[in-house]
């Protein structure tokens, strides 16, 4: 991936600018308008998870931060009811317990698949290869059906393994496809060596691929815990709203669907499931954007 | 590669020859616990039950089965343990089979390992994608009333050009503000000091579900009747400028465009972040050159900028599209494709499990494929034009 994304490190060289102090100004009011613009949604949803019913419907949430001392419109009760009552507590662990297998099975799987695709030779390796890649172009909407009937009949509806199963196919071709293009161009030399020195392909994989191939895994891990853990299809299909299995997306979706006028609850439900991959995504940005700017192909 | 030395292959020992089926045997049992008992939380009981049982609990055992487990407890139970074999499972499995064919014959176990390694992948892609889209072909086909049937009641549905057209606004003013806007920010941030924070702002909505985006954005499209007070940012600027608040949620052909800023929002971040990074990539020489010339800086940018990175443009504009194609949680969660802001993939999910019509469903799952295909393979293609993948 490091000899596919030159351009990040280039970042030093800088044209000269030749805009005055006109244009310059110009340029840093238009980007703090377009910033403000993008951020005003969000900052207007953790505000008004702050406020009470009362209060919220009354005012504008802009309000608030006119009258930031008003204490009375501050409160914390709407974060304690949406976990508690709403259950959005019991499904914030039902979205973990969907979520990291659901990013280590592919991740697993892809990895092996993806060093013998690119460092062992066997038959049928060309074909197998572009069947994996040519699955990139398969909307999982076309498995969608089938996989239901299939799930129906083994009684796998509703169960967290039918949904790590689901997930870990749909992100397969993804993960082989990335992980293949990183663990193909490192260094064969070193394999060679280490295989002359008797190592196995177990061995070489696990000592060498591995942990040369960090960069790579983190940044796919971090795609496929997003994408798990915001996702409401799969969640809605193959694992229900039932509360005792119901995911965050899943649940605040009925949120919406019974509570629609509740914006002091549902702000902060909201804000609940938005809470992981906030921390997530701002703690590892730049392996996400690693990944971002090298594979931008999900299926 | 093939060329390793036998030596280092008789090293595994008499335990080693023993590690490899426990491994196996172990990968089996954690699979088969949870097939068997991590469905549910009732399920998660009887597994504690039936160790209590094994261990003579007799009573502790009869109490679980009854009274079900304490409710905050069986979940961490059962997130622990679900981790443990989703990362235990699957190593296990590997570990398992590669030592099991090692106890085979010198040639044939070279022969055979390539096909463990891919194998588990194979599998789960032909389980998952490979038989189920072929079946879903087959089923459009033949389901129901056959093909005439699923795709002439589909073709005849008024819901579906509905769809059809509101697919078609997405993608050209999704993609297109999304690429535009994404791309005017990393010009423009390109030239400031604080360019990392700045884009951190435009970024973040890419780490916000659609169910999350759809909610903010319902507040920001709250409508209230005339006369109280609009809590909604939108229609507060509205009333604010003296006209009359719009329910845009339910005023069609307006609400696909309230929708469709929803996904430009989400995605803006993306196709700025890829942008930007093009962008880096140019080289300052060439810059000068241009401006050696007299080229002045919108010259500069349209001319000489946007045409260098036009491949990667295109990568972003075909993988936005197809995001978009696929759209389903913003419109279920935000109209529930009500008021004739219907999409494709919302029109499958309703065919298929509101009206369980499955060849329906499918039909309008191969439809969508076949709009999906030229994308995927214009992107594909352009990334290893440009040196990206096999």
């Amino acid at each position: 991936m490091s000899a596919q994304a030159p351009v990040l490190e280039t970042a030093g060289i800088r044209p000269v600018r030749r805009s005055g102090f006109l244009g310059r100004t110009a340029v840093r009011v238009a980007v703090i308008a377009i910033t403000a613009i993008w951020s005003l949604p969000t900052v207007g949803l953790l505000i008004s998870s702050f406020r009470s019913n009362a209060a919220v419907r009354s005012s504008g949430w802009w309000d608030a931060i006119l009258h930031p001392f008003e204490s009375a419109q501050w409160t914390v009760n709407n974060y304690l009811s949406v976990l508690n009552a709403d259950g959005l507590a019991g499904s914030f662990v039902n979205s973990l317990v969907v979520t990291i297998p659901s990013v280590v099975i592919p991740i697993t799987m892809a990895a092996f698949a993806a060093y013998a695709f690119a460092w062992m030779r066997f038959r049928g390796r060309s074909i197998l290869f572009a069947i994996v890649v040519g699955m990139l172009v398969v909307p999982l909407q076309m498995s969608l059906v089938p996989i239901l009937r299939l799930y129906l009949e083994i009684d796998l509806t509703g169960t967290f393994l039918g949904t790590w199963l689901a997930h870990t196919g749909f992100g397969l071709p993804l993960a082989t496809y990335l992980l293949y293009n990183y663990i193909s161009q490192l260094p064969g030399d070193l394999f060679e060596s280490a295989a002359i020195d008797g190592a196995s392909h177990f061995q070489i994989f696990r000592r060498i691929v591995v942990p040369l191939s960090v960069p790579a895994l983190a940044s796919f891990a971090i795609f496929q815990f997003l994408w798990i853990w915001n996702d409401l299809l799969i969640a809605l299909v193959y694992l229900g709203t039932n509360a005792e299995v119901a995911v965050l997306p899943a649940r605040l979706n009925e949120l919406v669907g019974t509570k629609g006028e509740a914006w002091h609850l549902l702000t902060a439900g909201a804000f609940v499931t938005m809470v992981v991959p906030l921390v997530v995504f701002l703690a590892l940005q730049r392996y996400f954007v690693r990944g971002i700017v090298t594979g931008s192909v999900k299926g | 590669m093939t060329a390793i030395s036998p030596v280092a292959r008789r090293i595994p020992t008499s335990i080693g020859n023993l590690a490899s089926p426990a491994a196996l045997l172990g990968a089996a049992a954690l699979f088969w616990v949870a097939f068997e008992f991590l469905r549910d939380q009732a399920g998660l009981a009887r597994l504690f039950a039936t160790v209590y049982d094994l261990v003579g609990l007799d009573a502790s055992a009869e109490a679980l089965l009854q009274y079900g487990l304490d409710p905050v407890q069986g979940k961490l139970i059962l997130a622990v343990l679900a981790i443990a074999i989703g990362i235990g499972g699957v190593w296990l499995l590997f570990v398992g089979m590669n030592g099991a064919v090692d106890l085979l014959g010198l040639r044939v176990r070279e022969r055979i390992r390539p096909y463990i390694f891919i194998g588990p992948a194979v599998v789960m892609l032909s389980i998952f994608l490979v038989f189920p889209a072929a079946a879903t072909v087959y089923a459009s086909l033949t389901d129901g009333g056959g093909w005439v049937e699923n795709y002439g009641r589909t073709f005849e549905d008024p819901e579906f050009w509905i769809a059809i057209r509101n697919n078609v606004l997405w993608l050209v003013l999704g993609t297109g503000g999304s690429v535009v806007i994404g791309l005017a920010v990393a010009a423009l941030t390109d030239r400031i000091k604080r360019e990392a924070l700045a884009k951190t702002f435009i970024f973040l909505p890419l780490a916000i579900s659609m169910v999350g985006a759809a909610v903010i954005w319902r507040f920001m499209y709250a409508w209230r009747p005339p006369g109280e007070t609009q809590i909604g940012v939108v229609n507060a600027a509205i009333t604010g400028l003296g006209n009359e608040a719009i329910p845009f949620i339910q005023t069609p052909t307006l609400n696909t465009f309230a929708l469709i800023v929803i996904m430009i929002w989400l995605q803006t971040g993306f196709a700025m972040v890829v942008l930007s990074a093009a962008l880096k990539g140019v080289s300052a020489e060439v810059l000068e050159a241009a401006r050696m010339d007299g080229a002045n800086e919108l010259q500069l940018f349209f001319r000489v900028v946007v045409p260098m990175i036009s491949g990667t443009l295109l990568t972003v504009a075909t993988t936005i599209s197809i995001a978009i194609l696929k759209v389903f949680d913003i419109v279920y969660v935000m109209t529930g494709g009500k008021f004739e802001s219907e999409v494709i993939a919302n029109r499958m999910f309703t065919e298929m499990f509101v009206f369980r019509d499955f060849g329906q469903a499918s039909s309008l799952a191969v439809i969508l494929f076949v709009a999906v295909i030229p994308l995927m393979v214009l992107n594909i293609r352009n990334l290893r034009r440009q040196g990206i993948g096999a």
